[in-house]
């Protein structure tokens, strides 16, 4: 009997882990279902090639290139904002700074990561737009530079806590050759401890990518919500995930074209995510069987 | 100069560097919510948490959102707790080397990775149409579940991977099972860590806006709800409606709503905090 | 008065005689004291060994030649510590200078996770030395110094992890000589080699110190025996004794270092 008992139990706890498989084939299956419906009726070489996206208007356009350019440029805004202050943090509390500040510190940041974005939607459009505007005049009140800057504000604590996890675990024996040769810090720091971590760096850039891309909040508020093929900064854009939200807020008919936009336009950002991440899993495989 | 005294110029400047950039995110942070303060601070009274919404930005009151929140929290908490720390246990202490397992260890980094937006289609698919739940509470927390399985998965493994063999090997050794040895001893001696896990999902989770705008969780609610079948809106959502609005009696608004929702998520984050320095004392 | 100064003259001309010299030394971890009232002097080009239990501060007191404790949190240290007469914990001392004058070699190889080349170019690479050819020849002439150069010379690219263990430790060596330092700190150099790999470094230490002067902090006492001329026994923080290697091993003053070298404790 106790036997069964146990067994029962175990096959119970599998079938929560299966839940997970599910989720995901859940989320493939929705994707690919309603997209296979959208494809139907749009021809999947307009979707690729069309440089308007207008499935709300009368005069209907179905090319999803401005949303991705919308996408990838509030992307691009944000990482170049994360990594150079990431790297730079991670590096300063990994290489100089003294353990007691290190460890107070670092959950601090990490609480940067845990405000809701809607807040830093509300930070983006409320504060950073109008003082922006002071420098920059023909800034538009939505705007991808804002987004962005605030979203790379965001994602500051992925790239600097990963990477600064990577170079705390080079071994402490590579600084101390190297000091030992007449090296400063900083030398260390970049010509020894940031090579040995390479990995451990790329994927937290990775990931921070990935965050990027699938944020939603702060630009469906701050970025717009106007389609436009365009790599001005200036100018209201909108992202994949701000048009989303854009089609769930107003009153749109299950079953129509255009209920079918936001998985098609849904399906895009999850291969996206799906490929940055599970490269970022690969290395992390790997690099995690070079330490041990 | 000589090479020496240029190599160490550039260190010091770095080190300047890194100390600002390591300021930097904190004086924003601190910038902005001393903004959202003064902006805030002096709209929050007892009638603004308790009053209904409305049409008049001076009038408006948090009620029904804020019930909301405290709705879809505690039902996510509900769903989501049992199944992933079942997972969790059985990734742990069940999980032969296998393919299998493989599979399930690269499928949840990926989920932990999937936009939350994503999660939103997935519920309105699944649990508002094809399970006629509508854009009920339940739904909302459903789809809340799911998005925060990975991350208390996770937490869990570490929980339990913290638990010193010693432990189960003595339990072992006197005649208890698998599953008493679990339950009784590992279990326990984790909680801490669990704990923590389930804490910080959750209060990503009550941050949470795109999924449940898209599962249809709506800007307006006259009333709080009632059930896990009623229409809902959640604290987030409102902020954003407000945000929206040109105004600024609605500006000051979202303001206010915003102090409110930090101080949850940060409370609900120092709570966590507690907890795991709690528990990694005791695991020592 | 006079007298004073004739006297400091002649000091002054007896501490000529030594690379490098410590009066009075003390070491703080924090409020813990790992060296107490250390005073010594070495010559130049000597091989000279710290033997002593493990926890004794033999290794404290070796990498305080090169300031190495410095990264410690809570270290503090007193006393003079002077080489070539010059004090090396004074305020305005460059620490990079001091490191290339004084190399290190560690218990575990800890080649960088680069080329063989890289390894040993690294060293000329951060002090700025952008000469090609200056650096080819110097990594060939370090890597012949610690005899290594007839085993990787055909792929000086390959990763230096490709080697084996005492290979490794012999590219470290030849990493630090590439430096052109004048006093090499060993610390168990060949704690972590097989007994071959092991007497290769040990006959390369004795040819190195026709060049530079050498201290090497050693557990195995055949070892010191073997390759040092003097040897200095350390016992919790203090040094109990330091003479010729040959008198400290047959003949020592003091009763706990004979305990200590006839294996009656440690």
């Amino acid at each position: 009997m106790p036997k069964i008992r146990e067994l029962i139990i175990e096959k119970s706890l599998l079938s929560s882990a299966l839940i997970t498989i599910a989720v995901t084939v859940g989320i493939i299956l929705v994707l690919t279902i309603e997209t296979f419906s959208f494809f139907k009726e749009v021809s999947i070489f307009d979707f690729f090639t069309d440089i308007e996206w207008t499935p709300l208007f009368t005069q209907k356009h179905y090319g999803i290139l401005p949303l991705l350019t919308g996408t990838l440029l509030t992307t691009f805004i944000a990482i170049s904002v994360a990594l150079p202050i990431g790297l730079s943090i991670s590096i300063y509390l990994s290489e100089y700074a003294p353990r007691s500040f290190r460890k107070t510190i670092k959950p601090l940041l990490e609480l940067l990561a845990a405000v809701p974005s809607v807040v830093y939607g509300f930070f983006a459009l409320v504060v950073v737009t109008p003082y922006l505007q002071q420098f920059i005049p023909n800034l538009s009140g939505f705007n991808s530079l804002s987004a962005g800057i605030v979203m790379g504000i965001m994602i500051i604590p992925f790239v600097s806590s990963l990477s600064e996890d990577a170079l705390f675990a080079v071994p402490k024996a590579l600084r101390e050759a190297s000091y030992g040769m007449g090296a400063t810090r900083l030398q260390t720091a970049f010509k020894v401890v940031v090579p040995a971590a390479s990995s451990g760096i790329i994927v937290s850039i990775i990931l921070a990518i990935s965050r990027a891309i699938g944020e939603t909040m702060i630009v469906a508020i701050a970025a717009g919500q106007q389609p436009r093929l365009t790599l001005d900064p200036t100018v209201p854009v909108e992202t994949i995930t701000a048009y989303i939200v854009q089609v769930s807020l107003g009153d749109v008919q299950h079953g129509s074209l255009e209920y079918r936009t936001i998985f098609a336009a849904g399906i895009t950002l999850f291969i996206f995510t799906f490929l940055l991440n599970t490269v970022s899993f690969r290395i992390r495989k790997k690099y995690r069987e070079k330490y041990e | 100069m000589n090479s020496i005294q240029k190599n160490r110029l550039k260190d010091q400047l770095f080190k300047f560097w890194g100390i600002a950039c390591t300021l930097a995110g904190l004086v924003l942070l601190v910038i902005f919510i001393g903004g959202i303060l003064v902006d805030g601070l002096s709209r929050i009274d007892w009638a603004f948490i308790t009053d209904l919404p409305s049409r008049k930005a001076e009038k408006s009151g948090i009620w029904t959102p804020l019930m909301g929140s405290v709705w879809v929290l505690i039902l996510t908490a509900l769903i989501s707790f049992p199944i992933s720390v079942a997972a969790g246990v059985y990734l742990e202490e069940y999980a032969k080397k296998n393919r299998l397992s493989a599979l399930l260890e690269i499928n949840i980094s990926n989920l932990a990775g999937v936009p939350s937006i994503i999660y939103g289609l997935l519920g309105l698919e699944v649990f508002v149409r094809i399970m006629h739940l509508g854009a009920s509470v339940l739904a909302g927390a459903l789809t809340l579940s799911l998005l925060i399985l990975p991350i208390i998965i996770v937490a869990t493994r570490e929980a339990i991977k913290a638990v010193p063999n010693s432990i189960r090997e003595a339990s072992y050794a006197l005649g208890a099972s698998k599953w008493q040895t679990i339950w009784n001893q590992v279990l326990p001696a984790s909680s801490g860590g669990i704990l923590t896990g389930v804490i910080l999902a959750l209060s990503r989770a009550i941050g949470e806006t795109a999924p449940l705008i898209v599962v249809g969780a709506l800007a307006y609610v006259p009333f709080a709800p009632k059930g896990p079948l009623d229409q809902f809106s959640v604290l987030p959502i409102q902020i954003f409606n407000w945000i929206s609005r040109p105004q600024q009696g609605f500006i000051d608004n979202a303001a206010a709503a915003i102090i409110i929702l930090l101080f949850i998520t940060f409370i609900m984050n120092g709570i966590a905090v507690y907890f795991r320095n709690k528990w990694q004392k005791k695991l020592q | 008065m006079t007298e004073k100064s004739e006297a400091a003259k002649i000091e002054a001309l007896i501490d000529e005689k030594y690379k490098l010299q410590t009066k009075d030394v003390n070491v703080f971890y924090g409020d813990f004291q790992a060296i107490k009232e250390v005073s010594m002097n070495i010559k130049p080009n000597t091989i000279t060994a710290f033997i002593g239990p493990s926890g004794c501060g033999k290794s404290t007191f070796l990498r305080l030649f090169n300031r190495m404790n410095d990264y410690i949190e809570g270290f503090r240290v007193e006393g003079k510590i002077k080489i070539d007469d010059d004090n090396i914990y004074k305020k305005k001392i460059q620490l990079e200078q001091l490191r290339k004058e004084v190399g290190m070699v560690f218990q575990k190889p800890n080649p960088f996770p680069k080329s063989i080349f890289e390894n040993v170019a690294y060293g000329l690479k951060i002090q700025g030395i952008k000469d090609k050819k200056l650096i080819n020849e110097r990594v060939e002439k370090a890597l012949l110094q610690a005899d290594l150069w007839n085993e990787v010379k055909a792929d000086l690219n390959k990763s230096a992890l490709t080697l084996s263990g005492g290979q490794q430790q012999r590219l470290c060596i030849a990493r630090t000589l590439a430096v052109e330092p004048s006093i090499i700190l060993m610390d168990e150099p060949t704690s972590a080699l097989d007994p071959i790999s092991t007497s290769k470094i040990e006959e390369l230490i004795h040819h190195l110190k026709e060049i530079y002067t050498i201290i090497i902090v050693t557990h195995n006492m055949q070892q010191a025996s073997r390759i040092s001329d003097y040897t200095a026994f350390f016992y919790m923080g203090e040094l109990i004794e330091f003479d010729k290697t040959k008198k400290i091993f047959t003949n020592p003053e003091k009763k706990r270092t004979e305990n200590y070298i006839t294996g009656r404790f440690g």
